[in-house]
């Protein structure tokens, strides 16, 4: 992992990608790491779309700015692929990794040129199997920590299943539902 | 050693709050200070505190609540951001005058109009006058760190004090930070035990006394006092604060500021910024540096004159406008203190930057130092009164 | 240094002010002579007064004393502001404003 990792979150407000964002520091919190997680605010509203950051480094980092060189990008909702310019300034040796159905091949028109790698995850489906809603932030979580390497895969599978023991203590069957799915999506995360 | 956690802005202030367990908060709810009185009055709805959480209906309400609880002879607090602050402006200066140390939080916004919810520092800049010490914060440990100290600082020179971080750009984001345990906290800030206080049944009092003008100029020349004195507390503080958790603290932040020809100063969020353009320089062989400014009140100017005599150029970086035409409130400052403090050598200019949450990047900085390269190299200082990135 | 209002005087120096000018003792009011503010003076006719103890109780500056025997005594002259309400009052005719001459 380099020094210093920085990764945006596009998402729709209400879909929860300012909580992945935090809930992704967290994890690399836990596992020693130096982190930031913040939203860009604005007059929110159901549906525009926002942007949260992720900063992960080995040593504090004292920049205070929005991302604009991110390594990774994580699109919570396919829709602003046409939307929003989800690749800008993004790392062609990083990845984006995109909530959908489609293959990644199929996706990469939409994406302006972009040369590094292209990632799926069908968070919507499994969030739906596992946990019978669509709560695509647990799905996304693992898919970018598989791709990035952000935060070591067992040490965040152990930490993940703390926090939903605490976070859900009183649901147990939701805590199975969270880790099925947070494990079927580090599988079946499709790199292209 | 501390408790290593990772906590926004808004949620360290809270907790602080809640390790100190004052006597009395009076709150109202703006965006973005809201968390804070919403984390606090959970940790008072669940017993963890003793507090007495008072709802107000208004920021002037919240102030005044304060004033009288303080009066009474207990320890009150607040929070607010942007347009609270400023219809809070009123009892701020009783409060200051009244010679009561309230503790306020305040995560800064811009304010209106055009109507904007993000981070400048036109909020505090405007109640600068209020005789309220305002201590300002790079980071959440820093937002926390200044928390702790505050009550001790406030108390020992009977002000009240604001303690302020970046609205958004530090209250909003997590970060890592190391937190003091509790029983420390407890032992650090100590009790309150006023000297005088209206529910002192011994020693009846007024507060809020009329003065006409053969006692009004010498109650202010007093409040005056305390306020430079408070110079001296906030360092003494400090030196016991970095003895318990080895984090030290002073008026203002030298960063590579030694053999600095080109500075700048600035305080908040975006110091944390410029350090890292700095550091970009100094890789480069630029010999530059930056102060940051911690203690706004009392304004650190013979420190920042000291820091400044052997620059060439210098810019004074303010997130707000003072629409006097020719500089911000910082630049003022800076400059008075360099004229009083006989430096007269380094060629100043200001900028305004920043304003209503417009993003401040480590090349922004990059930019001014440009600018101030070209100011040491030729002499030719130009236009002193500048806007930071703005279309043109 | 002093906190008490009688040496809150208009030489007091911004040293010895006190904070805020607050005031750290009850009924300081008693130490502020504001019975050279009369112009008209009442004067009681001791003759004529019948006790009722209706002036009393509306002097705005409780300048009618009543003893413990129930009856009213001389006014204090030091706060007597020279208003004029008990006069109005008086069932009796028994106070009588004059000029103060002073």
């Amino acid at each position: 992992m380099k020094d210093i990792v920085e990764i945006h979150w596009h998402g729709r407000g209400g879909q929860g990608a300012k909580t992945a964002s935090l809930l992704l520091a967290d994890a690399a919190f836990n596992t020693g790491k130096y982190v930031q997680g913040f939203p860009e605010y604005g007059p929110e509203r159901m549906g525009a779309p926002i942007t949260a950051y992720n900063r992960i480094s080995t040593e504090r980092s004292t920049v205070h700015s929005n991302i604009y060189y991110p390594d990774y990008v994580v699109v919570v909702d396919e829709t602003l692929l046409s939307a929003v310019d989800v690749t800008a300034g993004l790392n062609p040796e990083g990845a984006i990794v995109i909530n959908s159905g489609k293959q990644p091949e199929e996706l990469r028109p939409l994406l302006k040129g972009y040369t590094g790698k292209v990632c799926t995850i069908d968070a919507g489906k499994i969030s739906e199997e596992e946990l019978g809603r669509n709560f695509p932030n647990t799905p996304m979580l693992a898919a970018i920590v598989k791709v990035s390497g952000v935060v070591e895969e067992k040490a965040f599978i152990k930490d993940m299943e703390a926090s939903f023991k605490h976070k859900f203590a009183s649901k147990p069957q939701v805590i199975e539902g969270n880790m099925r799915a947070l494990i079927r999506s580090m599988e079946e995360v499709k790199e292209g | 050693m501390g408790i290593r956690e990772r906590l926004s802005g808004n949620e360290a202030v809270a907790y602080a709050m809640k390790q100190i367990n004052p006597d009395v908060m009076g709150a109202f709810p703006i965006t973005p200070s809201t968390e804070i009185p919403q984390y606090f009055s959970a940790y008072v709805d669940n017993g963890e505190v003793d507090t007495e959480f008072i709802a107000v209906e208004s920021e002037h309400s919240a102030m005044s609540t304060c004033i009288g609880a303080e009066a009474a002879g207990c320890r009150a607090i607040s929070a607010t951001s942007s347009c609270g602050l400023c219809y809070m402006t009123e009892m701020l200066y009783v409060a200051a005058s009244d010679r009561l140390p309230i503790t306020l939080a305040v995560s800064c916004r811009a304010l209106s109009g055009p109507i904007n919810i993000n981070n400048d520092h036109s909020d505090v800049m405007g109640v600068r006058d209020t005789g309220w010490l305002v201590l300002f914060a790079e980071t959440n440990q820093e937002a926390y760190d200044n928390y702790l100290q505050a009550m001790r600082i406030g108390e020992a020179v009977g002000l009240p004090i604001m303690v302020c971080q970046d609205g958004f750009i530090t209250s909003h984001a997590i970060e890592n930070i190391e937190l003091v345990e509790t029983e420390k906290v407890k032992a650090f800030v100590g009790e309150y035990k006023p000297q005088h206080y209206l529910l002192n049944k011994d020693e009846p009092m007024s507060v809020g006394a009329y003065a006409t003008p053969v006692y009004y100029m010498e109650a202010k020349r007093q409040q005056a006092q305390a306020m430079i004195d408070a110079k001296g507390v906030i360092k003494q503080v400090a030196k016991e604060f970095e003895e318990m958790t080895g984090r030290s603290y002073g008026l203002i932040e030298k960063y590579m500021m030694d053999d600095a020809e080109e500075a700048i100063i600035l305080m908040g969020s975006s110091a944390g910024t410029a350090k890292e353009a700095v550091k970009q320089l100094r890789a480069q062989g630029k010999k530059v540096g930056l102060i940051k400014i911690r203690s706004f009140r009392p304004f650190p100017a013979e420190e920042i004159a000291e820091a400044l005599k052997n620059v060439k150029a210098f810019a004074s970086m303010d997130k707000d406008d003072s629409y006097n035409g020719h500089c911000g409130p910082i630049h003022a400052e800076v400059c008075t203190g360099l004229y009083a403090n006989g430096v007269f050598g380094p060629k100043g200019i200001g900028y305004i930057y920043g304003l209503g949450g417009r993003d401040v990047r480590v090349e922004s900085i990059q930019k001014v130092f440009a600018e101030l390269e070209q100011i040491a190299e030729t002499g030719q200082v130009g236009e002193t009164y500048r806007y930071l990135e703005v279309r043109e | 240094m002093s906190h008490l209002a009688k040496d809150m005087t208009p030489d007091v120096t911004w040293k010895d002010i006190t904070p805020g000018c607050n005031i750290f003792e009850g009924g300081t009011s008693a130490a502020v002579e504001t019975g050279d503010w009369r112009t008209m003076r009442p004067v009681i006719d001791w003759d004529k007064c019948r006790q009722c103890l209706l002036c009393a109780p509306v002097c705005p500056d409780l300048s009618i004393p009543v003893g413990p025997d129930g009856k009213r005594g001389e006014f204090n002259y030091f706060f007597c502001k020279g208003c004029g309400i008990c006069s109005n009052v008086c069932p009796f005719g028994a106070i009588t404003m004059v000029k103060e001459a002073k």
